[in-house]
């Protein structure tokens, strides 16, 4: 079982007080219209799943309910950092559907 | 009674506090002090079980957690059963009742014993795999007979009367063990005034210093262990959990303690205590001091009564003043085991022989100590094999060649009644694996030690292989101090206690003696007793291509279960390892997982069963529903009246007369469970337009409106209406099951997507009660109850709101219909909820007011076609499926949520299923919901469906049947029959219809 560091909170609480809510950085189309169908197709279902650093939203749901990222090492279970959404990782792996991270970060913040 | 094998003197027992249990039947005595196992071999009990699969007689191997053979059903009555209780770990009280788990129709006399011997050759590895594979239907029966053969113990027919707890922890230092080591780290935490859990699972602390002869400190280890275990309690941060084991290390530094608080005073616990407990821990730094398990040799016949390991003949003869026979041989690798000889020889009873593998035999101390008790020592040699068949009655000795894989010279037998044999000790690394840290031999110390872990870990005395006793206080004492400072305290001075140094020889890595015969022709060889997994049986498994060490397990069910590899790993991976010509280290090792020992369900529940199961949510109405007979349906948490039956009326007759009360004059509904969000801010409206398929911008304080709210996909997934209460405020509903997800759903959208809205949501389900009035006479009942406002059609439209004063209560007036009948729906603030409903109650008197329930609910929405999501959608419909393309406002400039995803080429081609109504050609015949409808029902099966029905229900008002339900095509076909077959063999003939079977027009709301 986690114990997880609220960066909202500023507290480790047991894991029990959270949800999972999928894989972090996985900003919504600014203009969903102009997506073809295979591009909506892979914002809306596919997701990475990697041996090792993964980046994932959380919500302190029993808690304060707000969402923030953790990035989590999925082959140890060791939680790396928890930042708020809006920051980005210190570490940072290359995904496993070819796009890393950080392209993916800096075409949300030219979208923004 | 005479207790044969016990000793006159010693033990750490209470001998004047004789007690008696029961073992399959028969009455025995024992002490206070005493384990199940200790006074069973008091009681000259050889026989405890018989085996897995060959049924073969066992006795009692061991004297801890790695005990094989003794697993006992326990319980004097059938609400006390406990499986699986090993007799080495159980406690003795008077009055205990403990059967042998397998055995039929007794253990002394197996039936299956008789199969085992016949069926020996037939029952290779993988035997139920290859087995009992075809046909698949007789698995139900095979498993039967494979779960009574197969010895697992039975669960009670009745309910647990004891309770069970569990205790939620923080420590600074969680130390696993009690023995040398971890009581040296103990002291260490202690002083330093760190908050220390200490736990170790036997009913006392000492571990093997519980039998130990030696000193610490120049004083006896009893005084030694006294002093210490005093010293830690006088510490007020100190939690000392004897009797509990650590059964789990789980991520992030989380032990799962099991405590067994009263297993060791009664068949029950007192009242008032609870009989076991789980601590929950969460802590900062973990001492691992587990100790190591020792190893038995492999031999031909190993597994006879009176095959024993040599530490567990210590442990008996000093710890118990048992002496678990007559004339013991003892077969060791290792100077360590010389004890158990010169123990049982100082008891009184004969040592025939210490038979040393290692041709230079043992170090000086150990052969001098012999020499002066005159116990004979034979080097270069090993036992080959036992004979005997309920007890050992003589062994057969070769010498072996040094790397002792080939016998040397003749064979000549000696006679005894008990063999302990010592093949080293493997570190008990069971908890270090449990978070997939993968161990690492060491050729040192012939055993696996933990290896690395990202766990706040630290290691000590023979679980790292050091079987010493110095190097157990030194090592506990240093990882005390390594933890005292890794939380960020410290201590001044720091010295370990000390022991005297022995002299030993090196001792050998053997696992397998060899025999005359090939391993698979000789007498069984075992390896796992638990499992009845032999040497031939793994060389087998390597031969037929499992190569991996985890195949090889899985194979042969070496280390499965309740076992967990505690005596047979080594060993077990060893004769792998030989035969595939690899070593033990490219063979690799099998990982450990939770529970180290077998956890009852009663400690894992805690008090979470029964009615603390699950919580449940009430209204503020409740009671009076109770009061009116109302029986309930579960709809989330939510406890919601389902209807309300009258005297000896059937369910139909309930639903026919409230549906009708409904139409004719009035009902009401406790609708108080629906979701509603509150939500505030500047740009409330701007994202209720977002998150709604419907338009927003324009509603006026005072409106209600209807909305439906889809995912990314297009799909429907919650529905219900938002009113505006002022220009920056709202409050939403949702379905009653959908609140805590709308809830999250809101959330994440406004704080990941758009953070540049001004909105805030807060759920405010429980803070109201919402009464529904319903029916062409709702509106009298209501301006006989309403203080201030007019409620007439002209002052108080469809779809508007209302803040009103309600018998002096202020409350939120609705004119919003679920049942196509004029309705209000009065919200007050929750604790005036029963007070209100009651007024509107008596109000209702004069126009037979009925309060109906869910059911009907959905009766009088379905006539209405009205949808309830989760029941009519199931997140493959969008709104055009539902024929609810109204709700939908593709001109909104923003690209609201679902409006890419209804758009896709997927949902908008042609031959979707669409909602549609269905009325079948017979009116009284209602169609089973969940049925699939056909064009042609004589078409061969499996035919072509067109979707389902989704909602199915005799109407009352209308005098036929109605039913909602998919339909390829369906918005295209009205008119048209379809026939419904059912698995009984009925046809049910229907035609497609508009699913608004009752007032079309929407006159009979807007009165």
């Amino acid at each position: 079982m986690f114990y997880i560091f609220c960066p909202h909170c500023e507290e480790h609480r047991e894991e029990e007080e959270f949800h999972a809510a999928g894989q972090a950085h996985i900003p919504r189309p600014l203009d969903p219209e102009a997506c073809s169908d295979k591009e909506w197709g892979e914002y809306l279902f596919f997701r990475d799943n990697p041996r090792g650093i993964h980046h994932e939203l959380w919500v302190h749901a029993v808690g304060c309910r707000k969402f923030f990222n953790i990035t989590r090492d999925t082959q140890t279970y060791e939680i790396k950092e928890v930042y708020k959404v809006g920051e980005k990782p210190k570490f940072t792996a290359v995904s496993e559907t070819g796009a890393d991270l950080k392209s993916s970060l800096k075409a949300q913040e030219s979208a923004t | 009674m005479n207790q044969p094998n016990r000793l006159s003197q010693g033990g750490r027992l209470a001998r004047n506090k004789v007690i008696n249990f029961q073992y399959n039947g028969k009455s025995y005595p024992g002490f206070v002090g005493d384990t199940l196992a200790s006074a069973m071999l008091a009681n000259g009990i050889d026989i405890v079980g018989r085996s897995f699969k060959y049924s073969r007689p066992r006795g009692i191997v061991a004297a801890g957690a790695e005990e094989p053979n003794a697993i006992m059903q326990l319980g004097a009555t059938e609400a006390t059963q406990v499986p699986n209780v090993r007799a080495t770990q159980q406690e003795l009280y008077n009055g205990l009742v403990a059967k042998s788990t397998n055995g039929w129709p007794n253990v002394e006399f197996d039936m299956m014993s008789t199969i085992g011997k016949v069926g020996a050759k037939v029952m290779p590895p993988g035997f139920y795999y290859k087995t009992f594979m075809y046909p698949k239907s007789l698995w139900s029966t095979y498993e039967k007979f494979i779960r009574k053969a197969a010895g697992l113990g039975r669960s009670p027919l009745e309910n647990d009367p004891d309770r069970y707890d569990h205790y939620n922890q923080h420590a600074d230092i969680v130390i696993v063990g009690a023995g040398p080591a971890g009581l040296s780290a103990a002291l260490v935490a202690a002083r330093s005034g760190a908050r220390v859990i200490i736990a170790d699972e036997q009913a006392e602390f000492g571990g093997a210093l519980l039998h130990s002869k030696q000193k610490i400190d120049g004083v006896d280890v009893a005084l030694w262990l006294e002093n210490t275990v005093a010293e830690l309690a006088s510490f007020p941060e100190v939690l000392m959990l004897p009797k509990s084991t650590v059964n789990g290390y789980h991520d992030h530094n989380f032990l799962t303690i099991h405590q067994r608080v009263s297993d060791h005073l009664a068949d029950r616990a007192e009242k008032n205590s609870s009989r076991q407990r789980m601590h929950r821990v969460r802590a900062k730094w973990v001492v691992l001091a587990t100790g190591s398990h020792e190893r038995p040799l492999v031999y031909a016949n190993n597994d006879v009564p009176g095959n024993m390991l040599a530490s567990a003949v210590s442990t008996y003869i000093n710890r118990y003043a048992v002496i678990p026979g007559n004339k013991l041989v003892l077969m060791t690798t290792n100077d360590n085991a010389y004890s158990a000889a010169f123990d049982w020889q100082q008891a009184g009873r004969e040592v025939v022989a210490i038979i040393d593998t290692r041709a230079a035999g043992a170090g000086r101390d150990c052969v001098e100590k012999a020499a002066a008790l005159g116990i004979t020592i034979i080097n270069g040699s090993a036992v080959v094999e036992v004979q005997g068949s309920k007890r050992v009655s003589s062994v057969s000795v070769s010498a072996i060649n040094a790397p002792g894989d080939q016998l040397v010279g003749d064979i000549s037998n000696l006679s005894c009644d008990t063999l302990a044999s010592s093949g080293g000790w493997s570190p008990a690394i069971h908890l270090s694996c449990h978070t997939g840290s993968r161990p690492v031999w060491s050729d040192q110390v012939i055993g696996f030690i933990p290896g690395e872990t990202l766990q706040k870990q630290l290691t000590a005395g023979a679980i790292n292989g050091r079987f010493e006793l110095q190097d157990a206080l030194a090592q506990g004492t240093k990882a005390g101090l390594a933890a005292v400072l890794n939380v960020g305290l410290s201590i001044e001075t720091v010295t370990p206690a000390t022991a005297e140094e022995v002299e030993e020889n090196s001792p050998m890595a053997l696992y397998h003696i060899p025999h005359p015969k090939k391993t698979s022709r000789a007498p069984k060889q075992f390896v796992d007793l638990q499992n009845d997994v032999t040497a031939a049986g793994i060389e087998m498994a390597t031969l037929e291509g499992f190569e991996s060490i985890e195949h090889v397990k899985r194979y042969t069910a070496m280390g499965f279960g309740t076992d967990q590899g505690k005596m047979g790993n080594i060993n077990g991976m060893a004769i792998a390892a030989k035969s595939m010509n690899k070593t033990i280290p490219e063979t690799g090792t099998t990982i450990f997982r939770p529970n180290y020992t077998p956890v009852t369900f009663g400690a894992i529940a805690g008090r979470h069963c029964g009615e603390l199961f699950d919580p449940k949510r009430y209204t503020a109405m409740h009671q009076w529903h109770l009061e009116r007979g109302a029986l309930f349906e579960d709809v989330g948490n939510w406890k919601r009246p389902w209807y309300f039956p009258r005297e000896g009326e059937s369910m139909q007759q309930s639903l026919e007369r409230e549906c009708l009360a409904v139409r004719d004059s009035a009902g009401v509904l406790d609708a108080s469970t629906l979701g509603k969000i509150d939500i505030q801010g500047a740009d409330a409206r701007e994202f209720l337009g977002r998150v709604y398929t419907n338009a927003w911008a324009k509603l006026a304080v005072g409106k209600c409106r209807y909305g439906l709210m889809c995912g990314e996909d297009g799909m429907v997934f919650d529905d219900g209406v938002t009113a505006c209460l002022a220009d920056n405020h709202f409050v939403m509903t949702t379905t009653t099951g959908g609140a805590a997800r709308v809830l999250e759903w809101l959330e994440i959208y406004q704080q990941t997507e758009w953070p540049e809205l001004e909105v805030y949501f807060n759920s405010v389900t429980d803070h109201w009660s919402t009464i529904t009035v319903t029916g062409p006479n709702s509106r009298k009942i209501i301006e006989t109850v309403v203080d201030d406002i007019d409620v007439s059609n002209d002052a108080f439209k469809y779809m508007d709101w209302k803040q009103a004063t309600v018998k002096g209560v202020p409350a939120r007036i609705f004119r919003i219909s679920f049942t196509g009948e004029l309705s209000f729906e009065v919200n007050v603030q929750a604790n005036y909820g029963l007070q209100i409903w009651q007024a509107i109650m008596a109000a209702g008197e004069a126009y037979n007011l009925t309060p109906y329930g869910t059911e009907t609910m959905h009766i009088l929405r379905a006539e209405k076609g009205f949808i309830i999501a989760g029941q009519d959608t199931d997140g493959s419909v969008h709104p055009y499926d539902l024929g609810m393309g109204w709700a939908v406002s593709p001109k909104k400039p923003f690209s609201f949520i679902g409006k890419r995803g209804m758009n896709r080429a997927d949902c908008v081609k042609e031959g979707r299923k669409q909602l549609v109504g269905i009325k079948t050609k017979d009116p009284k015949q209602v169609i089973p919901e969940g049925a699939q409808a056909v064009n042609d029902p004589k078409q061969p099966i499996p035919m072509t469906m067109l979707g389902h029905v989704t909602s199915s229900y005799y109407s009352a008002c209308l005098g036929h049947s109605i039913a909602m339900a998919f339909i390829r095509n369906g918005h295209k076909r009205m008119g048209e029959t379809v026939f419904y077959p059912l698995a009984d063999g009925r046809v049910i003939e229907a035609v497609i219809c508009s699913p608004i079977f009752f007032d079309p027009k929407g006159e009979q709301q807007n009165v």
